[in-house]
């Protein structure tokens, strides 16, 4: 019993990197219309900036959490307005790809010059250590991942549900001319949503970094789970991708401990099932 | 899904027969390959693929259909192929119908499943079952793993033509592809392949017609799972193995690539397209460490510049329909 | 680009074309293939550093000045059966290569060294592990160098085991490869009087081993064989030092691990693993030499792994072979044969010979990653533990299952 405490909570820690992933992907979607197969290269720049911040600059960690969303960010807001934006209206299949693109030339390049195995990043001294909680042992870092995207996620969606420029955001995907007639500049909002987004994945990228080797293929293998759970939770539904992101955590965790092969491929049968019953997912609009 | 749908002119007599002629032409520019010191095995690789992306052309350039799990019916027929020779030593006859008929088993279910939901969720449900299928070969003996089913035999077809010679392989690959290439074109231009493009351009008014539209769509993904699996079986006897490779999503996605790059809802297309795709894995290799970053530059210029893919851009310029 | 590509594509076979028609047989005309993966997962251990090997194995061999025309290409198989399949046969009947080198992933080195056969070329295999090479699936045309599944098995398994690590629970990742690492380690633990506790298989490239590392803790099993390779190994052993599973007094056995599995790791993490290899730049003076020389080539100056000095060591002694039969046969099969009669003997691993199966045997070494205050430069990380004597580090020729034995 203690064992599946210890699951729970893990799944827990695991559900907040989909929960980030996921609640970026869903912004993006149900603002640009755009599915973005970058998503996971994006994230993996999130890491490989807050890398080089500290080994070349000395910036440390703290800061790397406040630079390096800011720099995929904007990068990510130059591919919007260079490409993506020239895709308003197509079909989805056509940004799915272009962004499928985007990702192959981005892992492409940090695999040319760091190769495949990857980089070290530590945890940061303040982080180190870890508690016993009796049924477990909690690295520190760990629960400081769980803490800081759940406030991450929630102002996120505050921002876009509950404020005015949110307000003025989800009128603009509803109805672009009638918000331009109000004097505001619909296609600069648009990419500021993108580097929003984008920023989201490079910050779980740099959360990531003292967990996981910094390499270039860090977000191929997540990007297709992530994909799923905004599925599960409901094409661009905000709130939807984050419950559903901590709930998979859950799910996967249970499944490491009763059926570990499967662990990988729960999120899948959860997505047929859900989609069976639910067509448009738990909490989203219709296609 | 109204991007796709602008080069399908209304079948004239015209456009059949400037499709026939470039059917001949096709036919007959691939039966002199071999003497022409092209490298056949390239050219057998290629052929299997180009019948997969017509197959998956058939749901969505005329079905509007995208399936986001064509790799599973490729990988099925190649590991139920690949066992049926191997371990239960059949003849190539019928390792390629058992193939063919376990891909149509598979699409019989996927599709009964998957057809009922629409637009992206229907692309979403196709991979989910296609990566469940992906985990079930994982995880059954039979196909071993990551190492694949290895040195297959490929025998003699009807105990004559003795598959083991690549001249002889690859005229029965090329009979096989220019088939059921003709078994689609058929189906596109019958009235079936009509009410298919129907429910694609607007699916109510369909329906209010009186057609059960479900039924069109499951018929369609029957007939594209059961193409795409027969070349999945072809191609076991070009490649000699069997492996996890061909059940991964990332083989669906190329899948979609080839016939984007082709022309989505073109005839031709994907054929152009599976050739472009393949040489491009082939020939890139040179270049080692850069094939990535070339593939992603040239989806990206795709997508850009020339969206309805290189015989959609063609068929474009010269108002016809290919 | 592509138009460039494709022109070059033609006129490079127009070109083999014409010199395939020209070579005849007992020329001195040798061309190489260098098969591995060039940009994915294996690519640091493998990879680019792979066909640099081969190279240097042409230069010091030293035929090109005796006449001899020694060509090397190297091709990308993207970890995938088909693409590895498919461009051995292309080297094979247009570009006529003699002999394929390293091929890393066991799935595409099977399927490759069956090609080899079919064309009676020859396969120096380096990178992949799969001790099914040697064995039920050995072919006339195919020599195994470097390690296998069983050398790791019996190197890290017994000799932790006889160590004082009596307990084992593994981390498999869930694929033929884990598998089989699994399976021979577990024979060798028992073998050496210890047992294993459990086990537990994660799919393969899994983000997040948490969950997996604290059914591992619980086990309290004193030893956490990692069956596993590539991203999955680095991963894991991060997170165990994470959850302070190496500082609560369990040890980590890394089953296949590189020097530049460690280097990326860093010595702060990875201190303290036990893992097998048969090669490391720092074991006497002719293997510095040739590490030294390596990394003064290598592009991103990483020291070579033992992949790389199996490359090395397999082309140089084919070149052996190929002098003492005064030309080049363009015949696999009794070029094997030749290599087979004469023991190995080179810089990079000592003295040793080929068994009949194809297995080069040579001794294999029990290795721990030292701490950092022991380490006194880059690169200088493995401290010796045991040395395991040749004919214990491979499987004993009367437990082969190569079919080649039975004659």
């Amino acid at each position: 019993m203690q064992a599946l405490y210890a699951q729970l909570l893990v799944g827990l820690i695991n559900g907040s990197f989909y929960a980030l992933l996921s609640l970026g992907l869903a912004v993006i979607f149900g603002m640009l219309n755009i599915i973005n197969f970058a998503h996971g290269a994006l994230y993996m720049m999130g890491a490989f900036v807050a890398y080089f911040l500290l080994n070349l600059f000395g910036i440390n960690y703290w800061w790397a959490l406040l630079i390096s969303p800011l720099v995929v960010g904007i990068f990510g807001m130059i591919l919007e307005r260079t490409m993506l934006k020239w895709l308003t209206g197509l079909d989805h299949l056509y940004g799915l790809l272009l962004t499928f693109g985007l990702a192959l030339i981005i892992q492409g390049v940090f695999q040319n010059y760091f190769g495949s195995s990857g980089l070290p990043y530590s945890i940061p001294d303040q982080l180190r250590g870890g508690m016993n909680l009796g049924f477990m042992f909690l690295p520190i870092y760990r629960g400081w991942v769980v803490v800081f995207s759940l406030v991450v996620c929630l102002a996120t969606w505050f921002l876009i549900e509950r404020t005015r420029l949110g307000a003025y955001l989800r009128a603009a995907t509803e109805n672009p001319t009638l918000v331009r007639a109000f004097g505001i500049n619909v296609p600069r909002m648009i990419t500021l949503t993108y580097g929003l987004g984008v920023g989201l994945a490079a910050l779980a990228g740099v959360l990531s970094a003292p967990i996981n080797q910094v390499r270039p293929l860090m977000g191929a293998d997540l990007i297709i789970v992530v994909f799923a759970v905004v599925v599960i939770g409901g094409m661009g539904s905000i709130m939807g991708s984050i419950i559903t992101g901590f709930a998979l955590g859950v799910i996967e965790g249970l499944t490491k401990y009763f059926y570990p092969e499967a662990s990988n491929t729960v999120v899948f049968v959860l997505m047929v099932l859900v989609l069976l019953v639910k067509p448009t997912g738990l909490t989203g609009r219709a296609a | 899904m109204t991007a796709m749908t602008d080069d399908t002119l209304p079948i004239t007599p015209r456009a059949m027969r400037d499709e026939m002629i470039v059917f001949g032409l096709m036919a007959v520019l691939l039966a002199i390959v071999p003497f022409t010191g092209i490298y056949p095995f390239f050219v057998m690789q290629a052929l299997c693929f180009a019948l997969v992306a017509c197959a998956f052309n058939l749901l969505i350039g005329y079905g509007g259909l995208l399936s986001f799990g064509h790799a599973m019916f490729l990988g099925t027929a190649g590991y139920c192929s690949a066992h049926a020779l191997k371990v239960w030593n059949l003849p190539p006859e019928l390792g390629i119908v058992v193939g063919t008929a376990a891909a149509f088993a598979l699409a019989i279910v996927t599709g009964y499943v998957s057809i009922r939901r629409q637009g992206i969720y229907f692309s979403m449900i196709t991979l989910a079952l296609s990566q469940l299928l992906y985990f079930i070969y994982l995880q059954a003996p039979f196909t071993h793993g990551e190492d694949g089913i290895q040195g297959i035999p490929q025998g003699r077809l009807f105990g004559v033509f003795d598959l083991s010679q690549p001249t002889i392989l690859y005229y029965v690959v090329l009979a096989g592809f220019l088939g059921a290439f003709l078994l689609i074109y058929r189906t596109i231009n019958s009235p079936f392949g009509e009410v298919l493009k129907s429910i694609r351009e607007n699916e109510q008014r369909a329906i209010s017609l009186g057609y059960k539209t479900d039924q069109y769509k499951w018929l369609a993904f029957i007939l594209s799972g059961t193409l795409a699996g027969f070349a999945g079986a072809l191609k076991v006897f070009v490649a000699q193995n069997a492996s996890l490779t061909d059940v991964h999503w990332t083989m669906s996605g190329e899948i979609v690539l080839m016939t984007l790059v082709g022309g989505l809802g073109t005839i031709f297309g994907p054929v152009v397209g599976a050739f472009v795709i393949i040489a491009m894995q082939q020939y890139l290799a040179g270049f080692g460490q850069w094939v990535t970053v070339i593939q992603g530059v040239i989806f990206v210029a795709c997508v850009l510049l020339f969206r309805r893919g290189i015989i959609g851009e063609v068929a474009h310029y010269f108002k016809r329909s290919l | 680009m592509k138009t460039k590509s494709i022109a070059s594509l033609l006129l490079t076979t127009a070109l083999t074309l014409a010199a395939a028609s020209l070579a005849h047989a007992d020329d001195k005309v040798v061309k190489i293939g260098a098969l591995s993966d060039q940009s994915g997962l294996y690519a640091d251990l493998g990879g680019p550093g792979s066909t640099l090997a081969a190279q240097m194995a042409v230069e010091d061999s030293g035929l090109t000045g005796k006449g001899w025309k020694i060509d090397i290409i190297a091709g990308d198989h993207q970890n995938k059966p088909d693409i590895g399949v498919n461009i051995a046969r292309q080297w094979f009947d247009v570009d006529k290569v003699d002999v394929i080198v390293d091929v890393p992933n066991s799935g595409v080195a099977l399927a490759v060294s069956n090609i080899v056969k079919e064309k009676n070329g020859i396969l120096l295999n380096s990178g992949a592990g799969t001790s099914d090479l040697t064995n039920s699936q050995c072919t006339p045309n195919t020599i195994h160098w470097t390690y296998d599944t069983y050398t790791l098995a019996h190197g890290t398994g017994s000799a932790l085991t006889k160590n004082g690590g009596d307990s084992w629970f593994f981390l498999t990742a869930d694929y033929a490869f884990g598998a089989a690492l699994e399976r021979d380690t577990t024979a060798a633990v028992q073998a050496a009087g210890g047992k294993v506790l459990g086990g537990v298989k994660a799919p393969l490239s899994t983000a997040d081993f948490s969950s997996f590392l604290l059914q591992a803790q619980a086990s309290k099993a004193k030893i956490i064989g990692l069956a596993n390779a590539g991203a999955d190994t680095t991963n894991s052993i991060k997170q165990a030092a994470e959850f302070g599973i190496t500082s609560g007094g369990q040890k980590l056995a890394a089953l296949l691990l590189f020097i530049t599995d460690v280097h990326s790791l860093g010595l702060n993490t990875a201190q303290g693993l036990n893992f097998t290899e048969t090669f490391y730049w720092d074991m006497n003076d002719g293997t510095r030499a040739f590490a030294k020389r390596f990394q003064e080539r290598m592009k991103n100056h990483n020291m070579p792994t033992m992949v790389h000095a199996g490359v090395y060591a397999s082309l140089s002694h084919y070149f052996k072979a190929l002098e003492a039969l005064g030309g080049n046969p363009h015949d696999g099969a009794k070029i094997v044969a030749k290599m087979k009669e004469i023991p190995t003997d080179d810089a990079l691993f000592g003295k040793g010979s080929i068994q009949p199966n194809g297995r080069t045997i040579h001794p294999a070494y029990l290795f721990e990653v030292k701490k950092p205050s022991e380490s006194k430069g880059p690169w200088d990380y493995y401290k010796l533990v045991s040395t395991i004597p040749a004919d214990e580090a491979f499987t004993p020729l009367d437990k082969s299952t190569c079919p080649l034995l039975k004659k």
